[in-house]
């Protein structure tokens, strides 16, 4: 249902009041950016000491700054799920679903949505950059943004496929919590993967943010800081771990389209 | 006709929460649809607004079918849910340009409505304001204003004075009168207060998922069978006697008075009383009420307390299928 107009309709309409209400949340906007900051301050301060370089050049804070990152956008992403959890237990959902915008421009509009926010918050997650001890340039940032911003659907895609089936907000958070931490650590963002047992690093090669967060670390450190994440044997260049995170993004996104499309 | 409904039914499972409906509303009426809660009423007005699809039957709004034509429908239909659908982080004016955006109002057209609907509902000097600050009474106002936003050729309300104070719920039906003059707009709404279906210019009453009666309030309240007008007299028996003899009617005798059922009380009273054979100490007249018009046609009273499991059910399934 909904013709082409109708969907581009909802994806901007529904992103923008996405991004409206990331803006209009003070509290959302402060724990998006103070959150990953306590990890890399107490995370980083409390095992540097610990632990040396990880790579040439590279020490633990510096390390774990990219993952970070891409452990920001996990859980920005992810909430692009609970905003339809909640929109459907304050009612809006319904003002969104009888409105002519078709069901799959309003599931895009969740995504897209997820994405402006996304980059919005590397963006000021960027400025501590310096301090971490990681010089940006302009290339570094153009790199930064497709790469964030297709992690940004494939997660958010995830949220939205779990959100379909729940019905409150108390719910989704808990199923969220038992998923989020596995996905953090199996994605390496606090240690290298390759160094952990076999069956984990298998595990891991599932995860889309094993992808978003060696990719990132590649682009903001150089490739010798990667976690040489391998694919039937071969160490993964950015460019393949993008193309990866893409596939993972049409996978998620589309079955989200097909769950929320489906729900009555 | 605006809205035509033929043989239009929905299960729920197992349960058949609407049983075949069929009626239709013209352009410019005020539409009531009167029944307890579980009746039907919500479940009805979600498949003429596409948010359900029917089992059964067809249905036409403004000429689009609910089924067939959804977007068109939606276009064509303004909304006013039971449980408020306002994002309440974001002022009003967000969330009724939400609303223009969403509908395709075009800028030029978007902002001096949005100005004149917020004066009318008498929101103008609250606009900025987050709607989490907004009383009860100034969200159903809003969301009245908000359905009408796309120019709608009919307003869904769905029991749009639920919860809402007396005097709040006055000042609503002023605006929906209003509004209905002003605009020509078609009203369909659903509701299990009797004071408010006396607005409606016509009235389906719906029990147990089907239509039992449906017509203005006036003819409705006709058929229950005219006024009842009940003597207190000193001699009761002398009394009927005369009243059946001299005017061929069929008293009865309750709680010590006589009571007939006659066509025109207000008429009938000063005759009777000018020359009836002996005192009259007190004399009452009861023209019948919506209450007795549901108590005709369903043999129960319309009572908020007492939902019976079926209705339960029907409630509880259509809270879960309509989301």
């Amino acid at each position: 249902m909904g013709s082409m107009s109708d969907v581009l309709r909802g994806t901007w309409v529904v992103s923008y009041r996405e991004l409206l209400r990331f803006v209009r949340e003070r509290s959302r906007l402060v724990s998006s950016i103070v959150q990953p900051l306590v990890f890399l301050v107490i995370f980083g301060v409390g095992f540097s000491g610990v632990i040396g370089q990880m790579a040439p050049g590279v020490d633990y804070i510096q390390f774990m700054y990219p993952g970070i990152i891409a452990m920001g956008v996990l859980t920005t992403s992810l909430f692009a799920g609970i905003s339809v959890v909640s929109d459907r237990e304050f009612g809006f959902l319904r003002e969104i679903l009888v409105a002519p915008l078709g069901r799959t421009g309003i599931t895009l509009g969740k995504s897209l949505g997820a994405v402006a926010v996304a980059l919005l918050q590397v963006a000021l997650m960027l400025i501590i950059a310096p301090i971490v001890g990681v010089p940006l340039d302009a290339l570094m940032i153009a790199e930064l943004i497709p790469v964030v911003a297709v992690l940004a659907v494939a997660l958010s895609g995830l949220g939205i496929l779990i959100a379909t089936r729940m019905r409150s907000q108390q719910g989704f958070q808990i199923l969220v919590q038992l998923l989020i931490f596995p996905l953090i650590f199996l994605a390496g963002v606090f240690f290298p993967i390759q160094t952990a047992p076999e069956w984990l690093q298998v595990l891991s090669k599932f995860d889309p943010l094993t992808y978003g967060v060696d990719a990132i670390r590649q682009i903001m450190l150089g490739s010798q800081a990667g976690l040489g994440v391998s694919v039937f044997g071969q160490v993964m260049t950015v460019a393949q771990e993008f193309a990866i995170i893409c596939v993972f993004a049409v996978v998620l996104l589309g079955a989200a389209i097909w769950a929320f499309g489906r729900q009555e | 006709m605006i809205i035509e409904v033929d043989g239009l039914a929905r299960s729920f499972g197992p349960l058949e929460a609407v049983k075949g409906v069929s009626f239709h509303v013209e352009a410019g009426e005020i539409f009531g649809f009167l029944g307890p809660n579980g009746a039907g009423k919500t479940t009805t007005i979600n498949m003429l607004c596409t948010l359900l699809k029917p089992t059964r039957g067809t249905a036409r709004v403004d000429g689009h079918d609910v089924i067939g034509d959804r977007a068109a429908v939606r276009r064509a239909i303004g909304l006013v849910f039971q449980q408020s659908t306002l994002d309440e982080y974001l002022s009003a004016d967000q969330n009724l340009r939400f609303h223009a955006y969403a509908y395709g109002v075009p800028r030029d057209v978007r902002e001096q409505r949005m100005t004149e609907l917020m004066t009318m509902v008498d929101l103008a000097d609250r606009r900025g304001g987050s709607v989490r600050t907004y009383s009860g009474g100034m969200k159903r106002r809003l969301e009245i204003a908000r359905g009408l936003l796309h120019h709608p050729k009919v307003l869904f309300l769905d029991e749009p004075t639920l919860g809402l104070d007396p005097q709040t719920r006055r000042h609503i039906w002023d605006y929906l009168l209003r509004l209905r003059d002003q605009e020509g707009l078609t009203i369909f709404l659903t509701t299990h207060y009797m004071d408010e279906a006396e607005h409606a210019d016509r009235i389906a009453v719906i029990d147990h998922g089907q239509i039992v009666g449906i017509d203005t309030p006036a003819g409705l309240k006709r058929d229950v069978g005219g006024d009842r007008i009940a003597l207190s007299v000193p001699d009761m028996a002398a009394a009927e006697a005369e009243l059946r003899a001299r005017y061929d009617l069929q008293p009865t005798v309750i709680d010590g008075t006589v009571s007939v059922v006659v066509p025109k009380g207000d008429a009938f009273l000063p005759e009777l009383i000018r020359s009836f054979g002996q005192p009259i100490e007190a004399v009452e007249l009861h023209r019948p009420t919506l209450d007795d018009v549901f108590l005709h046609l369903t043999g129960r009273e319309i009572r908020d307390d007492e939902l019976d499991e079926q209705a339960l059910m029907v409630q509880e399934m259509g809270r879960r299928w309509g989301r």
